[in-house]
């Protein structure tokens, strides 16, 4: 993979994820929000894969932008080849109860510019007839719980799409990847308490990722044992689920 | 896995720090909560305590890892304090360099290197690490930010080259790299029958070859006592390599076992096997194996039990070498507490001017011992009192049991560090060798 834009590219897994594709001679277009440290990855990435990388720092909410936005990093790479979506926040579930414009601020970041995004990235990668789309959602958009649901009402929003994006593009030579990873320990969720062997490094997922790009993968779960919990907590239910204190 | 409790190699002392601090980039120096002191913690690679900050905060350097500049004309490389020597290598080595010094595993961070100012193979020609640094940024607790070179704040360099971390965050590093014409190494193995046959190969090899390290079978007694094998290596000139060799992917021990596997029997057994096993006196072979053998077999300490081990590494200077070594020998064969992975090398007399540089001019014996408790905290002490009469020293990095008493003299250049410690940093091993009387 040549030409690769990167939503969200000073978050962990994907800095962990461009390194990956940096040892194979990628170039990249990298967008995020803190101007400093996009910088700083930025010349890393330059050292790692040999070229130059562009980048600019921009608030994804801002979803007018996105049109231009995307039009820039085509302009520099020549054609995107591989897009990763991977931007969002944690919102504070407690807050989220309290303010609906809290609630629908997170929803916003989280759910309505990735679906912004894809839309965009989708239209121009079908008008090519070819091209590679991939979305961080999570494992907590499988199943609304009470201490995480604005998140992953989001997450699921994101993943729901990307199921029908991708039956859209099946037949058009167009990839489509959902990745739901489960913990990881990045600054994201530097609040929680990390232990036990549940919580996965930026590059555990990083590497799935890759794996997924290679083997042509549509929905992973990261690390793998996702998929068999998940399967379980889908099974659970409602009226059980209800009870429970999750 | 930074989801776990951060522990030292050596798994001793236990410790349980109060507080892990992530830093995520090198704009800011995220402090505790008063009145808790900090340390940086880099991939938990030294043996004993002088990364762990017992009740204190950890600084976790790991993200700390983007490569800053490279020129790969010069062999000049500026990279934040967090990366890994396994990655700097796996960029450098295929635009033909190679890291000036090495130490015994690639999985330590930048400024643990620097911290602990390490040496290699190559001591002899080259010196310590700290010797081919060219500058370093040093983040103090108040702010206050100090490029470090060999010229500008040279107090501040040297204080913090084997400043064991106290000095302040390291942010970034700037090294200077060397040419190699291939990855390939070109090795030579010779048996020795006795200390004086390794000081009598020494003597002939080190003119010709950069890499030296031997090691010594710690279990031999009478007339094997200093028995061992003499390694000594060249980077391989252009043309002499062989194709790519596979790659072989690392073994990991899978847990931690509870007692430990390392014990009187099995060190006996390895050592007289290891000491007879044919190995050809000439070869070519990649740069890692001869390098970094243990790296291949992933968290390798498992092996020692959860209660761990202890390793002593001590240098004497040249004159008392051969008697103070000889003696340690017989002091640990009588024990019957062997180690596996007993090193000797020759130091050169290159140093880096580290306040509390460990390398100088002599002979080092690097040991490693299963923890008994007791008896092998004996075992040490009674090592001590030779490197001490010896006017020696030990390795903080791999300490976790030196007094007081006895680092203030292997160090006699502490009281002027400690002028340079921060007052927001401390250490288990600062406290513990400082504190007391």
């Amino acid at each position: 993979m040549r030409n690769i834009l990167i939503i969200g590219a000073t978050s962990a897994i994907a800095e962990a994820t461009a390194r990956h594709f940096a040892a194979t001679g990628a170039r990249f277009y990298l967008v995020g929000r803190n101007a400093d440290r996009l910088a700083a990855i930025a010349r890393d990435l330059e050292i790692r894969s040999g070229q130059p990388v562009h980048s600019e720092s921009l608030d994804l909410d801002q979803l007018d932008q996105h049109p231009a936005l995307l039009e820039r990093a085509s302009q520099a790479l020549g054609g995107i080849e591989l897009a990763l979506i991977a931007h969002g926040t944690l919102p504070d579930q407690a807050a989220c109860q309290q303010s609906v414009a809290t609630t629908l601020a997170a929803l916003h970041t989280n759910a309505l510019s990735v679906i912004s995004l894809a839309t965009l990235l989708a239209n121009d990668f079908e008008r090519r007839g070819r091209g590679i789309l991939i979305a961080i959602s999570s494992v907590a958009g499988e199943r609304g719980r009470q201490s995480n649901y604005v998140y992953g009402a989001a997450k699921g929003m994101v993943s729901l799409f990307l199921q029908g994006l991708r039956n859209r593009l099946f037949s058009k030579g167009v990839r489509v990847i959902t990745v739901k990873p489960g913990f990881v320990d990045t600054p994201m969720t530097a609040a929680f308490e990390k232990k036990g062997l549940l919580w996965a490094q930026p590059d555990q997922i990083a590497q799935g990722i890759v794996a997924a790009v290679d083997r042509g993968r549509d929905e992973i779960y990261l690390p793998w044992f996702w998929r068999w919990i998940m399967l379980i907590i889908r099974q659970i239910p409602e009226s059980m689920f209800k009870r429970m204190k999750l | 896995m930074s989801s776990c409790i951060p522990h030292s190699w050596g798994r001793r002392p236990p410790s349980q720090p109060r507080q892990l601090i992530a830093c995520r980039d090198t704009q800011i120096l995220p402090l505790p909560d008063e009145p808790l002191t900090c340390l940086p913690f880099g991939n938990g690679r030294s043996y004993g305590d002088v990364g762990l900050n017992n009740g204190g905060a950890l600084l976790l350097t790991r993200r700390l890892d983007r490569f800053i500049a490279f020129d790969p004309t010069l062999g000049v490389l500026r990279a934040e304090a967090g990366v890994l020597l396994s990655e700097i290598l796996a960029l450098i080595v295929p635009q033909g360099w190679f890291l000036p010094v090495t130490p015994g595993t690639r999985f330590v961070t930048l400024g643990g290197v620097i911290a602990n100012d390490v040496h290699g193979k190559n001591h002899h020609l080259a010196g310590s690490f700290g010797r081919h640094v060219r500058a370093f940024e040093l983040l103090r607790s108040d702010g206050k930010r100090l490029l470090c070179t060999p010229e500008q704040n040279s107090d501040w360099f040297q204080a913090t080259v084997s400043g064991l971390g106290l000095t302040g965050l390291i942010t970034w590093v700037e090294i200077e790299l060397q040419r190699i014409a291939n990855p390939w190494i070109v090795v030579e193995n010779q048996r020795f029958g006795s200390l004086d046959e390794f000081l009598a190969l020494d003597a002939e090899y080190e003119s010709r070859y950069p890499y030296i390290v031997s090691w010594i079978d710690c279990a031999a007694t009478g007339r094997a006592l200093g028995r061992g094998i003499y390694m000594a290596g060249r980077h391989a000139p252009p043309g002499i390599f062989k194709s790519a060799p596979p790659d072989r992917r690392p073994l990991t021990v899978p847990l931690m076992l509870p007692i430990s596997l390392v014990n009187q029997l099995s060190v006996a057994a390895f050592n007289r096997l290891y000491y007879h096993l044919p190995r050809p006196v000439r070869g070519l072979t990649p740069y890692p194996p001869f390098f970094y053998p243990l790296d291949n077999l992933q968290e390798w300490n498992r092996l020692y039990g959860r209660r761990g081990f202890f390793q002593y590494q001590c240098v004497i200077p040249p004159d008392h070498a051969r008697e103070a070594l000889l003696e340690m020998l017989a002091r640990i064969a009588a024990s019957g507490q062997g180690s596996m992975l007993a090193v000797l090398k020759r130091f050169g007399n290159q140093v880096s001017g580290g306040l509390l540089s460990f390398p100088r001019p002599g002979v080092t014996l690097a040991l490693d011992f299963p923890n008994q408790g007791q008896k092998t905290l004996d075992l040490l002490d009674r090592l001590d009192e030779v490197t001490r009469q010896a006017s020696g020293a030990v390795y903080p990095a791999k300490d976790a049991r030196m007094s007081g008493d006895s680092f203030r003299r292997y160090f006699p250049r502490w009281a002027e560090f400690s002028r340079f410690v921060d007052p927001r940093f401390s250490s288990s091993l600062w406290r513990r060798v400082i504190g007391e009387g």
